[in-house]
């Protein structure tokens, strides 16, 4: 077994590489978070992007003549009608556009001379290539005054923002990467100035660098893993509790942050990748110093 | 009577360390260890090793004396390769260490046993570990590893001392482990710092014979003492250092015999190569040797 290997180095009573657990074990926490976060925030776009795409909504603009104006909602209606791209559509009546816009602009003001456009909520079939500049070009030819709406604009915009989330997160995981690195090639260097003389015996017995090496980097490795099996067991109830409050929150503000089979696969390779991250520094600090000795 | 199988040369089959020497030690070398105008210096210090130049053959035995400060302990430490010459030129094995790669250096190292004079040993490891080292570092079978550590111990009288560290042992039993790990790998060349330094007279003669049989049995043996008594008691060449220059004495077999003698001044005119350093002219280790038993090294231990 690799964490109870024998070693010619009495690396395991070194008392500075004990907090090495602890501090990979945090940084495993923060990473696992920071992939958390990235998950979601991906989910969330994915949904949005999902849920736009293919609706459209048609504006009928409103003018003073009523009667004009239920003329127009009809010819477009018939152009939707016999558009075979198009896969449903829906006139939203003026009771449920009132109902809209009470909560914004009050029940008084809703009922009186407020100008309301009519609108058409629009399905595109999923495999065409139609868009709305198309829709636009078809009733613009025969409807005038008709705003064709693909929600594009503020979904990039949130896209965007979603985005440089998900930059920040990855830098945050550089950033844990690079600490735990840092530490790593710290203590491995303190260990070395510990041991100078037995790895000078070891030397002088013959052992390659690499014998040494394998030593500084199984400790490492046995650390590593340590800390970050800790970091999972701190990471997994915080994990539970925010999928529990997101759960409890209104659907629409986010989405169901549950982790699918690849998600848990991801989360469970952050403490093996640090481990891993933890052992491979080790290794190279190790051989690095030695290179350097006769 | 204890028969062990790693006191015979031909034996080295079974053995790790020795199944990589040919590659390590060309056939027929001339010279075990050649020193070409060695000068030395630690720092911007004065020179501790002065134009220093000597070829041992295989085989021979050599006293490496001189007084304290005198530059042993550095003529020792560039031979295993703890440090490298100012300016000159070593070469080890038929190897120029100048030109070769620091990755060749671990094989060269593994055919030198050293006693350091103050141990070295590890003092985390067990006794039965410290002289493990070396054949696990020339990665030895665990098999192989407990076998000959085991009878070696048994051997230098640590039977009951296996699992013991290094601080629990006396000065005496230090050596004896010390010496136990520079011989697991039957080494080509043993060099001993102060062998006898720490311990009785008694104990010290009892290791100049280990190190005798050793000789016999084909590696060449450097030991660098104080104990004028013991160099001129056994008779062997002497490498002196005085104020870091060598001057060379022939041994007592070869200021003898006057053809042996002439031969030995002849070499030594040439250039300090010593032909060999036996008393008794027969210490090159040949096939005849190769059979000697351990036991034979007991009954003088």
């Amino acid at each position: 077994m690799i964490l109870t290997a024998r070693s010619d180095l009495p690396l395991d009573k070194d008392e500075h590489s004990r907090f090495l657990p602890w501090l990979i074990a945090f940084m495993v926490f923060l990473s696992i978070l920071a992939v958390a976060g990235m998950l979601v925030l991906n989910a969330t776009a994915s949904r949005w992007d999902t849920g736009v795409r293919g609706n459209l909504t048609i504006q009928v603009v409103p003018t003073d003549d009523a009667a004009v104006d239920e003329a127009r909602l009809n010819e477009v209606l018939t152009v939707l009608a016999t558009t075979p791209e198009v896969a449903r559509y829906n006139a939203l009546d003026e009771m449920r556009l009132i109902s809209l816009l009470e909560p914004w602009v009050g029940p008084s003001a809703v009922k009186g001379d407020l100008p309301l456009p009519r609108l058409i909520d629009v399905g595109l079939k999923h495999a065409t290539d139609f868009t709305a500049e198309d829709l636009g070009a078809l009733l613009g030819g025969r409807v005038k005054g008709v705003a064709i709406d693909d929600h594009r604009v503020w979904l990039d915009r949130l896209v965007r923002i979603i985005e440089t989330f998900e930059v920040l997160a990855l830098v945050v995981l550089l950033f844990i990467v690079m600490a735990t690195a840092g530490t790593v090639v710290f203590t491995t260097r303190t260990g070395l100035a510990i041991h100078r003389e037995a790895i000078e015996v070891l030397h002088l017995i013959g052992a390659h660098d690499d014998y040494i090496a394998r030593q500084f980097a199984k400790r490492a490795l046995s650390l590593g893993i340590h800390g970050g099996l800790l970091g999972l067991v701190l990471a997994l109830p915080t994990l539970w509790m925010l999928t529990h409050l997101a759960s409890s929150l209104d659907e629409r503000l986010l989405p169901d942050i549950g982790f699918g089979p690849w998600h848990w696969v991801l989360v469970l390779a952050m403490p093996v990748s640090v481990a891993l991250i933890a052992m491979t520094t080790a290794k190279v600090t190790v051989m690095r110093n030695l290179a350097r000795m006769l | 009577m204890v028969q062990i199988s790693w006191n015979d040369r031909r034996s080295g089959s079974e053995r790790p360390s020795l199944e990589s020497r040919g590659s390590v030690i060309p056939e027929n070398i001339e010279h075990i260890v050649r020193f070409k105008n060695i000068g030395l210096r630690y720092g911007l210090g004065r020179e501790v090793l002065l134009d220093v130049s000597f070829a041992l053959k295989p085989g021979s035995f050599h006293f490496l004396v001189g007084e304290s400060g005198a530059g042993k302990s550095s003529l020792l430490k560039l031979i295993y390769l703890a440090l490298r010459p100012t300016r000159g030129s070593i070469s080890l094995f038929g190897h120029e260490i100048a030109s070769t790669s620091r990755d060749d250096l671990p094989a060269l190292r593994r055919k030198v046993g050293v006693v350091f004079q103050e141990f070295k040993l590890l003092n985390h490891l067990s006794a039965f570990d410290n002289v493990a080292l070396p054949m696990r570092v020339a990665g030895a079978k665990r098999k192989d590893v407990d076998r000959h550590v085991t009878e070696l111990l048994n051997w230098v009288g640590l039977k009951d001392h296996m699992q013991a560290r290094p601080p629990t042992l006396s000065g005496g039993q230090q050596q004896r482990v010390a010496i136990a790990r520079a011989v697991i790998s039957r080494p080509s060349l043993l060099l001993a710092d102060e062998p006898t330094g720490n311990i009785d007279d008694q104990m010290g003669l009892r290791l100049i014979h280990l190190f005798e049989e050793l000789n016999r049995l084909g590696t060449t043996v450097i030991i660098a003492t104080h104990s004028q008594q013991l160099v001129e008691r056994l008779g062997y060449a002497q490498l002196q250092l005085t104020n870091g220059q060598l001057a060379i004495i022939p041994g007592r077999a070869e200021i003898e015999p006057a053809a042996t003698a002439t031969e030995t001044e002849k070499t030594i005119a040439e250039g300090g190569d010593i032909q060999n350093g036996h008393p008794d002219s027969h210490g090159v280790a040949g096939e005849e040797h190769s059979s000697v038993k351990v036991s034979s090294v007991e009954s003088n231990f």
